[in-house]
């Protein structure tokens, strides 16, 4: 059987062996520092807090874990932090971690939120918005784009059609995404079963 | 049928979130169809600006959905309408976590995961064409989004900066 390319390389990690095991607390905490310190996506933060900084997994651990809460739908982020929460703390890790990742952002964006709905009709501020908006959009064009790049380099066609087909029923033709999602994956899986990617690629 | 708007939110993002292929940003455009277009929740323009008030939150970027909540029922709304978004994939990834690397090397997984990377980078482009649709109103915005984009794509430029450039251009009225 061919190897499967990993969805990303891990790094040598020396020193795991003397790994710590977080407490509750240390989760907790470690969880609010991602989520105060990620701007435009926490994974990156993610990463550095518990591979590189405090050293609670290796990064080839990151990496499955993280495969995992890719696969699920669903934030990815978030997933990742119940994940891992019950890795060290069981269902008690879970909620924590998920608490400190969720807990001070969704306080934030609601005094956003009220502020918003009290001044949101303020001229100046509605520009404002509608400047960072368009930055923003900028920000999802360039992980678009990073996205794309390994998927042109393929030779198959067939997963450059099915980004086609999902761009096209999606952002053009408005479909529900339930409809084109129940309609789209079975296709998906069932080309990447016969064609995969490790099959074709050369070595 | 329920009219309770708490009702509606909840079981509204239930579904939602185990249809959001590749996570909270792929999940948009529908958010997008059934906010503004179908439910009539939100304007275009108060649609933007949530989603520009949820990026300029540090945090998870499921934070729109928040907002979402919070415009169509207050505080309860807010809150209903994030677990209902986070809650069952969670629920999931705690039970999966423990057999999950079983199934590392398992041909159906393998199959799963590289069948969904092209569905989430087509739900990404959508995501990304309906938010500039939404905000870029004439060619000047339109070049924001593509610097911005190009910017973010060769450096590792903090998004703040860009946001910040964003809203000092839009300040000038041009946009």
């Amino acid at each position: 059987m061919s190897k499967p390319a990993e969805p990303e390389p891990a790094a040598p990690n020396p020193g795991q062996a003397e790994r710590a095991r977080p407490s509750l607390a240390e989760l907790f905490i470690a969880f609010v520092a991602v989520a105060l310190s990620g701007f435009g996506g926490a994974l990156p933060w993610a990463r550095r807090m518990i591979v590189e900084r405090k050293r609670w997994m290796t990064a080839e651990e990151f990496n499955d874990d993280f495969a995992l809460s890719q696969f699920l739908p669903g934030p990815n982020v978030v997933n990742f932090s119940v994940v891992f929460g019950s890795r060290f703390g069981g269902w008690a890790g879970a909620v924590v971690a998920f608490a400190g990742l969720m807990g001070p952002p969704l306080v934030i964006v609601t005094v956003l939120g009220v502020l918003y709905a009290q001044f949101g009709d303020l001229a100046v501020l509605s520009r404002i918005l509608t400047g960072i908006t368009a930055a923003a959009a900028g920000l999802i064009l360039a992980t678009t784009v990073k996205m794309a790049i390994p998927l042109v380099k393929q030779p198959q066609v067939w997963p450059k059609a099915v980004a086609l087909v999902a761009f096209a029923a999606i952002g053009l033709i408005r479909w529900p995404l339930p409809v084109v999602l129940i309609a789209l994956m079975p296709v998906a899986i069932l080309l990447a079963w016969f064609w995969p990617a490790s099959r074709i690629q050369p070595k | 049928m329920n009219d309770n708007p708490l009702f509606t939110l909840a079981s509204y993002f239930l579904v939602l979130s185990l249809f959001a292929i590749g996570g909270a940003v792929a999940a948009i455009p529908e958010i997008h169809r059934v906010a503004v277009e179908t439910m009539h929740w939100m304007s275009d323009r108060e649609f933007a600006d949530s989603f520009a008030i949820a990026q300029l939150s540090p945090g998870p970027n499921v934070l729109i959905v928040t907002l979402i909540g919070y415009h169509v029922a207050g505080l309860a709304g807010a809150g209903v309408a994030t677990l209902a978004m986070c809650g069952p994939t969670c629920v999931m990834a705690y039970f999966l976590a423990r057999t999950w690397n079983r199934f590392r090397m398992a041909r159906w997984r393998i199959a799963v995961q590289a069948g969904l990377v092209p569905v989430s980078l087509g739900l990404f482009a959508a995501s990304a064409f309906i938010v500039a649709r939404a905000a870029d109103s004439n060619v000047l915005a339109v070049i924001v989004t593509v610097a911005t984009a190009a910017i973010v794509y060769f450096t590792r430029i903090s998004p703040l900066w860009l946001f910040a450039m964003g809203g000092l251009f839009g300040l000038t009225g041009w946009l």
